[in-house]
């Protein structure tokens, strides 16, 4: 792993030419389309040389994002965490691009032998080498931040990349980076899920955000064409008058520096689930970025190609407990025998030491080692650690806030937007705090902070999954107390306080956080409260580390204090959250805490709101309103997925924009998927199929134990169990349809066939899965195809005949999909993973029945197999090669390759190019 | 939650719903303002309810109305709006899909699993048996469309609905009507119905291409079930397809030669002596067996009569049209004022049918069988109150 990189393009917006006063807007959309498309594939193509000079060949974590900036152009920014995939061996050169499905069937001995290696670890067909360069030793007290460094065991193991369906047999090798990762200049991973081991601490989010005026980048623009090589020109046609990148890589670069240097702060070497975002209103742009300060495993980050043999390690696909696993086979690797990989509890504990705390806070023992000392709260960006136990489900939590502000012009705008931030960030933190407390949990992961800027307000939305990690002490109870105590309102606390109480339980038991050790924690004498004001009067800057500056006194009871009838409502605003129904579990991260396994995806949905708030609303009924419509957006959703219970909305992603002066648009994309009952009993009766599975191929083969842990998940079996809920599953067809090989041609008509046995007329397409997590429940990613990243805009000008700006959209999106779909097909691939709705941008103008949509989407591509199919597949994926040659054509293109994963997905650095993923866009 | 009507918010929004979804009020926060509501999935997933509220031709706002005294109960007004008008916008694009089946399954831009399509088809082909009762045998025209609001209001369907199913029966019998085959395959084949389905769209098309008058005050005791049967029948016998002639393989036309060939069965009562033979056998035959009040010996002449002239009138197309009529007049009705019960027609039809092979000279006898066959199952299916 090579580390982060990025790169920015800009260009003038075709949008904004003086042609396209005189062109129709289908032609200047199709202008735009078509200068995004180069622009996003010249971008891919730049990282790509960066990556390639970094001496790596993928780009994983790969987020890229575009800025409308407007009359000042259009910036397309990409960051990724470079990484070297390597195969791993080059002895069967002709299934590069099949990953084995089994071992039986792998005729390389190499493979074979590397498995018998690591007998503990799970699957032999999943297979990577990580190798890292070698410490530097200078480097290891190179910075404060790195005493905490020696701590951690002095040789350790490569363990493996953290991809979740893992799957094909390619070692992922990290080759010798040019400087240690901590001296690097942004030591940061755009990845949210890692191996286990490769965490050893976490210690918080970090963020950091700059508001900047676009109109001042008109005047370094000259000079920068004029002397600077890098200049980023893609289409030279007006080059005096559009931007250089440099003024937005400098503003990028200071914000990274920024975080660089909180992260520090906190004792940490490395940003984990690094991300960046921007918002845009007329020209003042707020550009934010978080992401989890952490410590990673020194070894992992730069172990010594000394021993890549012995390195060799295997890794169970899919598997959700294996860090157990691993933990066990650690030992055997030939380099590290008195290693022991870190406990689960560690990824906890602070990496500071007590006494030197970076800010006033309190820590507790850790609850699972009783050794170490743990923060109450942890505030993450990543995706929950698999290692990281955690008692009860999760769920989603939402800080949503609204704030007026007085229009304005150029910097005065500016100035009160950046004077508002902070306040937006503290009250954000404060009701994430009250309703994590309200929930009875300990922990955030996924946090996203998402906020935006419009003309007459100020939109912040915070969204996470809040889990009870069972190292953290359990949250103290939630008291209400007024400031001064009035005897008319004592009345009023009383009934609140039990209307607390009663959502505290309600929440205990509906995600059932059960505590062995709650009985004597309660006999505790009540510590002594801690106090938290919730008013309107507050003036604590707190532009970051937002989790850490509410931590002072003692926390074990959490007071929300009412001293004005302001703090009052928001206090029931906090109550008033709509409890999730039962059937449901919602969260921000791929998967529930606490679930074990996604059985099947139902749908994968996209919902969009507009509303128009009423510009003559106090600042407080705007902020209600604002709250009940993403409320009523959330209770809209369980409405129409009813049918679907039980169920779990994953990876929530909801994003506010403000079109207009007083529109608020609200998109929320989330994949429903079908869980698994919890008790075992269920299972242990409802599969005795799957159990033969498991013990067929426990016999056969020690190894699959821990895979056949996952792959159990077989929805070919579970009708006959799970409740009608796969009643007309749209998912992907499973065993007959789409399930077995789908690569020759002539099988996969012939399984179309099959799917549609009553219109011989016509061939129906295949079903395509979309999902935004990074893998497909059920099923086996069996190939990667690249990388789908798609802009389309759309205008109107009958917007009235089509039904409104509902029903254009709506058409749209119908559209936007099935494009999507096609292009997946047209890849030999049947699902996209990791699928992003990056923007969308309605505009329109009713008077003139006129509208325009943007939308940009990008995911994976990806070839999955069902898993229950994996013993039929064994012939089909040794004749991959055959059924795709197109494949062999790229394979001289340069070898970088860009996932879009937040996962580290061993991606297959043949089958896509950056240049072949920038002709792709073309073609659209 | 503080829900109003109110109408006359949001103009251009508004009439663009009106022309597609005939809204007329909406629901209203006052503090904010709903203006874009959409819900897209992968999978395209249809609300059965709904969509038979849709099919039914109910407004969103009844629609909504509707399913808020039915249906979910606990939750809000607005939910139910907006999830129905995401419906209503899918199949409002739909339903040019639905109108070709072929094409449904074979798009992209509908990603839903087979068993729902189905679902669809087979719900959008449904019809109301009121209505395609009062319609059976019109001519499929645009005379016919315009008068179906009367019909929707006799059959107590609401006019949207009607217009659905007259444009299905339409639409079915444009692209049967040439072709060769059987005709349930057909149907079943182009609009991947269900074969009971199929099976009442070759009724219906049967009937409207032979233009069979059922809406007589004497037929009006007859379902279309009836028909549908009577129908079958006749598709099996009686065509051109079940004649077995290979060119012109056609279930839509009755067979020309076959009707021409039937006025040769009127020796059966203009020759008296073979009359009275054939009465003779008959009697004998039922002797016993029949309710002791049936007058055979009294009613054998008429019946027999009634029976061999719609025989020899089918040469005539008009005649054709009134077969039903004429059924229900010359047979049924007498044996219906003699009160004979089914039991006593199955019997009576049976040796009626049987004996004539035992009259010597008479000549016609593969004729007789493939008339009288028909003629059987048809009385019987209708001989009922």
């Amino acid at each position: 792993m090579h580390g982060f990189v990025e790169e920015l393009v800009v260009n003038e917006d075709p949008e904004y030419q003086w042609i396209d006063r005189i062109r129709t807007p289908r032609a200047s959309n199709e202008a735009r389309q078509r200068l995004i498309s180069q622009m996003s594939g010249a971008l891919q193509r730049k990282l790509g040389l960066k990556v390639l000079e970094m001496g790596g060949n993928a780009v994983l974590g790969y987020l890229q994002c575009f800025d409308l900036e407007g009359e000042t152009g259009l910036v397309v920014r990409a960051i990724g965490t470079a990484c070297t995939l390597e195969k791993l061996s080059g002895a069967l050169p002709n299934i590069l691009g099949s990953p084995q499905r089994e071992p039986k069937e792998t005729a390389n001995p190499e493979e074979v032998a590397v498995n018998s290696q690591s007998p503990g670890s799970s699957s032999p067909r999943k297979i990577q080498t990580f190798s890292f360069s070698p410490p530097k030793p200078s480097s290891r007290h190179s910075s404060s931040s790195d005493t905490e460094l020696s701590l951690t065991p002095k040789t350790g193991v490569g363990s493996g990349s953290g991809s979740r369906e893992a799957n094909p047999a390619k070692t992922l090798s990290r080759q010798l980076t040019q400087t240690p990762f901590d001296q690097r200049e942004y030591p940061f991973f755009t990845l949210t899920s890692f191996p286990p081991g490769f965490l050893v601490h976490v210690a918080g989010v970090v963020s950091a955000r700059s508001v900047k005026l676009l109109d001042r980048i008109y005047n370094p623009a000259f000079v920068g064409i004029m002397g600077n090589s890098r200049s980023c020109k893609l289409l030279d046609w007006n080059s005096f008058n559009s931007d250089e990148p440099e003024t937005r890589d400098a503003w990028w670069a200071e914000i990274r520096q920024e975080i660089r240097s909180h992260a520090r702060a906190l004792g940490c070497h490395a940003v984990i689930g690094y991300s960046e975002h921007t918002s845009i209103c007329e020209e003042v742009c707020i550009l934010s970025a978080s992401g989890t300060a952490a410590i990673l495993n020194s070894r992992l980050l730069a172990d010594a190609s000394r021993a890549p043999a012995g390195d060799v390690r295997s890794w169970p696909g899919g598997s959700e407990r294996r860090e157990t696993e691993n933990g066990r086979s650690a030992p055997r690797d030939g380099t590290g025998p008195e290693d022991s990989l870190p406990q689960s509890c560690c990824i906890c504990h602070v990496p500071y030491d007590e006494l030197n705390l970076p800010f006033p806070m309190q820590l507790a023992q850790c609850a699972s080692c009783h050794l170490n000392k743990v923060p109450d709260v942890l505030f993450t960006t990543i995706e929950l650690p698999d290692s990281l136990a955690v008692i009860g489900k999760g769920c989603l939590i939402q800080a949503r806030l609204c704030r007026q502000k007085k229009k304005a012009q150029g910097e005065v705008n500016a100035a009160t937007i950046s004077g508002l931030l902070p306040f937006m960030e503290y009250e954000l933190h404060t009701q994430l705090m009250s309703k994590l407390k309200l929930r009875g949990m300990n922990a955030l992961f996924g946090l996203r902070v998402h906020i935006s800027a419009g003309e007459m307000m100020l939109v912040g939305v915070a969204s996470a999954t809040a889990v009870f990690v069972a190292a953290l002490p359990p949250p103290g109870s939630v008291t209400v107390a007024a400031k001064t105590p009035e005897p008319t309102c004592e009345g009023h606390l009383v009934t609140l306080q039990r209307h607390i109480d009663e959502i505290v339980a309600r929440n205990k038991q509906q995600y059932k956080i059960i505590l062995p050790e709650q009985v004597e924690e309660a006999a505790e004498p009540p510590p002594e409260p801690r106090r938290l004001r919730v008013s309107r009067s507050q003036s604590e800057s707190s532009e970051e580390m937002p989790d850490l500056d509410l931590a002072h006194g003692r926390k074990d009871a959490f007071v929300i204090e009412i001293d004005d009838a302001d703090a009052e409502e928001d206090v029931h605003m906090l109550l008033l959250d709509t409890p999730t129904p039962p059937g449901f579990l919602i969260c921000n991260t791929e998967t529930v805490p606490g679930v074990k396994r996604l059985t099947s995806n139902l749908q994968m949905f996209t919902a969009v709101r507009m509303y128009s708030l009423n510009s003559s609303l106090t600042a407080h009924a705007l902020n209600r309103a604002f709250n009940s419509l993403c409320d009523n957006l959330l209770k809209s959703l369980f409405f129409k997925l009813r049918s679907m219970t039980p169920c779990c909305l994953c990876h929530v992603n909801f994003s506010v924009s403000l079109p207009e002066d007083e529109q608020v648009q609200v998109t929320v994309t989330s994949l429903v998927a079908a869980c698994e009952k919890d008790s075992n009993k269920d299972e242990a009766i409802g599969r005795p199929k799957t159990e033969q599975l498991r013990g067929y191929s426990d016999s056969e083969d020690p190894l699959q134990f821990p895979l056949e842990l996952t792959s159990e998940a077989a929805p070919a079996l579970s009708p006959s169990h799970s409740s009608g809920s796969m009643e007309g599953i749209p998912g992907l067809p499973s065993r007959g349809a789409q399930g077995t090989e789908t690569d020759s041609p002539h099988l996969e008509l012939r399984q179309r066939h099959r799917s549609a046995p009553n219109s011989s007329l016509s061939l129906p397409p295949p079903i395509v899965e979309l999902t935004p997590l990074s893998f497909v429940a059920g099923h086996h990613v069996n190939k990667y195809l690249g990388i789908i990243n798609v802009f389309f805009i759309r205008e109107t000008a009958s917007l009235r005949e089509e039904g409104g700006v509902s029903g254009f959209l709506h058409t749209f999106l119908i559209e936007v999909f099935s494009m999507v779909r096609a292009h997946v097909l047209a890849l030999g691939g049947n699902a996209v993973v990791s699928y992003r709705l990056k923007e969308c941008v309605f505009m329109e103008n009713l008077n003139k029945n006129q509208a325009q949509c943007l939308v940009n989407v990008s995911g994976d591509a990806v070839q999955v197999v069902c898993e229950s199919d994996s013993e039929v597949d064994l012939q089909g994926a040794s004749s991959d090669l055959q059924a795709f040659p197109i494949m062999l054509l790229w394979e001289d293109s340069p070898r970088v390759l860009l996932s879009l994963c937040h996962h580290q997905h061993p991606t297959d650095r043949k089958h896509l190019s950056c240049a072949r993923g920038c002709a792709y866009i073309c073609q659209e | 939650m503080f829900l109003k009507y109110r109408s006359g918010t949001s103009k251009a929004f508004l009439n663009g719903l009106r022309t597609l979804f005939w809204i007329s009020t909406r629901f209203v926060n006052p503090d904010m303002n709903l203006e874009m509501d959409v819900f897209v999935g992968n999978t395209t997933l249809i609300d059965e309810e709904v969509y038979q509220l849709w099919l039914d031709g109910y407004s969103v706002d009844n629609a909504v109305a509707k399913r808020e005294q039915t249906g979910v109960t606990g939750c809000f007004v607005d939910l139910l709006l907006s999830d129905t008008m995401d419906q209503y916008r899918v199949f409002y694009r739909l339903e040019r899909l639905l109108q070709s089946p072929d094409k449904l399954s074979n798009q992209l831009l509908f990603q839903i699993p087979p068993s729902m399509q189905s679902v669809l088809f087979e719900r959008y082909y449904n019809f109301d048996e009121a209505f395609v009762r009062e319609l059976l045998g019109k001519k499929l025209s645009k005379g016919t469309k315009k008068d179906l609001d009367d019909i929707s209001i006799k059959a107590g369907v609401s006019l949207r609905s009607c217009r659905r199913q007259f444009d299905n029966f339409k639409r079915v019998f444009k692209v049967v009507e040439e072709m060769k085959g059987s005709l349930v395959e057909n149907v079943q084949q182009h609009f991947l119905l269900s074969e009971k389905l199929a099976r009442d769209y070759s009724a219906i098309v049967f009937f409207a291409n032979n233009r069979f008058e059922t809406g007589k005050k004497k037929l009006l005791y007859l379902t279309f079930d009836d028909f549908a049967f009577c129908a079958e029948q006749l598709i099996r016998s009686w065509t051109l397809g079940a004649a077995g002639s290979v060119a012109d393989d056609m279930d839509v036309d009755l067979d020309r030669e076959f009707l021409q060939e039937l006025k040769d069965l009127k020796v059966l009562i203009s020759d008296k002596d073979l009359l009275d033979q054939h009465k003779s056998l008959v009697c004998l035959g039922v002797r016993g067996k029949m309710s002791t009040h049936c007058d055979i010996e009294g009613n054998f002449k008429g019946l027999s009569r009634g029976l061999v002239n719609i025989a020899t009138k089918l040469m005539h197309s008009k005649d054709v049209r009134d077969f039903f009529i004429d059924l229900v007049e010359k047979f049924i009705e007498p044996c219906k004022s003699d009160h004979w019960s089914s039991e006593d027609v199955q019997l009576f039809l049976l040796q009626y049918t049987g004996s004539a092979h035992a009259l010597g000279t008479f000549r016609h006898q593969v004729l007789w069988e493939r008339y009288m066959v028909t003629i059987k199952s048809c009385i019987l299916k209708m001989y009922h109150d």
